[in-house]
């Protein structure tokens, strides 16, 4: 059986201002598959996920990114998330006054009109969330305060998680989720990262540091440096580079 | 690259709704002003002469006064000759009766703002007193309220069948002297609401006046009274529009409310006059007194507005705690979009002991809109444990617009708390992105922005108007992010 490839990223260029920082940037990833990518600060890592997820400011100036056959830069932000496109963000950002649960069931109704399914009732809703929280051991409080306001890093990074939980992406982008975790945070957040893995659809695990890698477990890892992948391999690798360096990679 | 402030500008850009004009015939006064005007005004509304005197004595004084210039904003000067001072649609040879008799293409028009007055639509729970330019139309649920001993009428029936607590408590918050567009309501006021809730008595529903302008140069002048007798509460609601129209039009009220021993009166206001268009051409200027007294102990008021009309807004609902252990509160939402200002805030007067005040300013500019805060806090000798609590945020929706603050506090007690909080955020690129990024557009983000910023002052508003408020801030600022 042939795998069906949810994003098709071929020879990307993109930059701010003049700035080159993706250069002839390619990755597939099928349906089921966890791929890590792994580089030096600068690489190019976080520029390539706000890409993906539609950010403004950054120009693609060569090369095309296909989403289950869809020109993804067509799309706008929002149209982008509605098809399944998820970034969890390296820092989340705080909306006062907006409460947790009242956000997120506004996300996910957008998200089921575009695919012309009936909105879900608060009930419901509610519903939906009590199963979903029990996934990532969430202090249920959080949900009843305001999005990410006055979350301490670890609980921001969580909620980030339970968004994704509750919103069931096709491709998930994990923007640096390790970073800020102590290492029972880290634990709680790759667990609930691995119970959302499911055949149809896929991750995107963006870290500078292999120890995220010994919780979720990678089909592939990828290094980065200098705009573009140089090197992939198997989970073998972040292992390589964990005991070797970036340095010893990058010469090879 | 810039999208995300031209969003942000062209999320402001909407249409006032409620810019139709009524074909009624009206008569209006020619424009002008003199004692001749005032006299005239007087006699259309058949005046006892105390009236006519406290309005020839204010007229006198205004004339004398200078015009204030210390508020932050801009206008050309005014011509006070150039306003009509009074009209009124034209009376079918006898003044209606009942609403039955009221023109009907009046209860159209109000139907079409969402205040039905026949007895058929009316608003559940809400007793509505409808002001068209410069005369009541009708008064909604009275025999309701009387039977409760509740007086609510226009003013120019208070004055005919309540003369006696008019005398007593007209200008008795805000004499005539109090200021520039004081002196000059009290010169021409021509209508307003009247309300008188007795000793003990719950008000079993909301009241609520709907002001409207409709003929063209006139201003509107209207005069509140509210008072709340010994352990009273009332719930008041008040509401604006306009049409729109190339010329700005004046708008000075004044709104007194009085509340004696342990009563309470809690006074809302959504204002939505038309604003001018998006290159500050028309609107109203929207220069209002407002101030309560705490008379008696343990009493309180409470002012809560959503101002998100008018080309100007000037105005500081305020509270002079008189009463031992009166409270005095301030729930504001102003919003400036386009060419829009508002130079808006609070007076809390500390007099008697214990007494408290809090106040919750949210200002939110757009466009090239200038939004300023101003606010004093006066804690006297004789308000011995006053506490006050301030809080002023300013929130900016892109790079043209402008957020000031100006708080004042005095305080001559030593015994007094007074704090103070304030702080300026940008509705961020990154709060519409996230939000995108999630599923939601960017004018859906905003208004969940705006109103998650404002939630604060809404859970103070009235249920029904909580609601209205919203979808008026979403209405407002649709255009202003993009």
């Amino acid at each position: 059986m042939s795998k069906q490839p949810i994003l098709e990223i071929k020879n990307l260029h993109a930059g701010v201002e003049n700035k080159k920082i993706l250069k002839g940037f390619s990755l597939t990833i099928n349906a089921g598959e966890v791929h890590a990518l792994m580089g030096l600060n600068g690489s190019g890592k976080s520029t390539l996920a706000a890409i993906l997820a539609g950010r403004d400011g950054y120009e693609v100036t060569e090369g095309t990114v296909t989403y289950l056959g869809k020109d993804l830069l067509e799309l706008d932000p929002e149209e982008r998330a509605r098809e399944g496109v998820f970034l969890a963000f390296q820092y989340p950002v705080e909306i006062p006054g907006v409460n947790s649960t009242y956000f997120l069931k506004a996300a996910l109704n957008e998200i089921r009109k575009h695919h012309g399914l009936q909105e879900l009732d608060a009930i419901e809703f509610l519903a939906l969330v009590k199963d979903k929280i029990k996934l990532l051991d969430l202090n249920e409080d959080l949900l009843k305060r305001s999005v990410n306001e006055g979350f301490s890093g670890g609980e921001k990074k969580r909620a980030e998680i339970f968004q994704m939980a509750v919103l069931e992406p096709k491709l998930a982008i994990l923007d640096e989720t390790d970073s800020g975790l102590d290492i029972d945070a880290l634990k709680i957040v790759s667990s609930g990262v691995n119970k959302l893995r499911r055949p149809d659809s896929c991750q995107l695990v963006i870290t500078h540091y292999q120890r995220l890698l010994n919780h979720i477990i990678p089909d592939f890892v990828h290094v980065m440096a200098d705009g573009r992948i140089v090197k992939s391999g198997g989970k073998e690798l972040a292992l390589e580079l964990e005991a070797n360096g970036y340095e010893a990679i990058l010469k090879q | 690259m810039s999208t995300a402030t031209e969003t942000i500008e062209d999320l402001v850009k909407t249409e006032y709704k409620y810019g139709f004009v009524t074909d009624v015939e009206t008569e209006s006064t020619p424009p002008g002003l003199s004692e001749e005007t005032i006299r005239h005004i007087s006699a259309k509304k058949n005046e006892p002469a105390w009236l006519t005197d406290w309005r020839i004595k204010a007229y006198q004084y205004w004339l004398k006064m200078p015009e204030p210039t210390w508020q932050f904003v801009k206008y050309p000067k005014i011509n006070f000759q150039d306003i009509s001072y009074f009209s009124q649609p034209k009376p079918k040879a006898n003044a209606p009766k009942s609403l039955d008799e009221v023109d009907p293409k009046l209860l159209e028009m109000y139907e079409k703002l969402g205040i039905p007055l026949r007895e058929r639509g009316r608003l559940a729970g809400v007793a509505v007193d409808a002001i068209f330019d410069s005369v009541s139309v009708g008064t909604t649920y009275r025999e309701d309220l009387a039977k409760k001993g509740i007086i609510f009428c226009s003013f120019s029936e208070a004055v005919h069948e309540h003369p006696d607590l008019v005398k007593k408590y007209l200008g008795s918050v805000v004499p005539y002297t109090d200021n520039y567009y004081a002196a000059l309501n009290s010169a021409v006021f021509t209508d307003g609401s009247f309300c008188y809730i007795p000793k003990g008595v719950r008000c079993p529903m909301e009241l609520s006046t709907y002001f409207r302008i409709n003929a063209a140069k006139s201003g509107q002048f209207e005069r509140t009274l509210i008072i709340a007798d010994e352990g009273a509460h009332v719930s008041y609601l008040e509401g604006c529009t306009a049409p729109m129209r190339d010329e700005n039009q004046l708008h000075a009220a004044v709104v007194e409310l009085v509340t004696h021993d342990d009563a309470s009166i809690k006074y809302s206001t959504v204002q939505n006059w038309y604003p001018g268009d998006e290159n500050g051409v028309g609107g109203i200027y929207n220069f209002v007194t407002k101030r309560g007294l705490c008379k008696g102990k343990n009493s309180r008021i409470t002012w809560t507005q959503v101002e998100t009309g008018s080309a100007i807004t000037w105005k500081y609902p305020s509270c002079i705690l008189l009463g031992d252990g009166s409270k005095g509160e301030f729930y504001s939402v102003a919003v400036v979009n386009n060419m829009q200002q508002a130079d808006t805030g609070t007076k809390m007067i500390h007099i008697g002991k214990n007494t408290k005040s809090t106040i919750i300013s949210k200002g939110i500019s757009a466009g090239r809109g200038q939004n300023s805060y101003r606010g004093l806090v006066e804690i006297r000798k004789s308000a011995e444990n006053a506490r006050n609590f301030s809080q002023c945020d300013s929130m900016l929706i892109g790079a043209k617009c402008g957020a000031h603050t100006f708080p004042y506090i005095e305080v001559k007690n030593t015994t007094a708390s007074v704090e103070h909080e304030a702080s300026t955020s940008k509705i961020g690129e990154d709060q519409i992105f996230y939000c995108n990024s999630r599923g939601l557009a960017t004018q859906d983000a905003v208004n969940m922005i705006v109103n998650g910023f404002c939630k604060e002052v809404f859970k103070e508003l009235p249920m029904e108007f909580a609601v209205e408020a919203q979808k008026l801030l979403g209405v407002s600022l649709e255009g202003s992010v993009g």
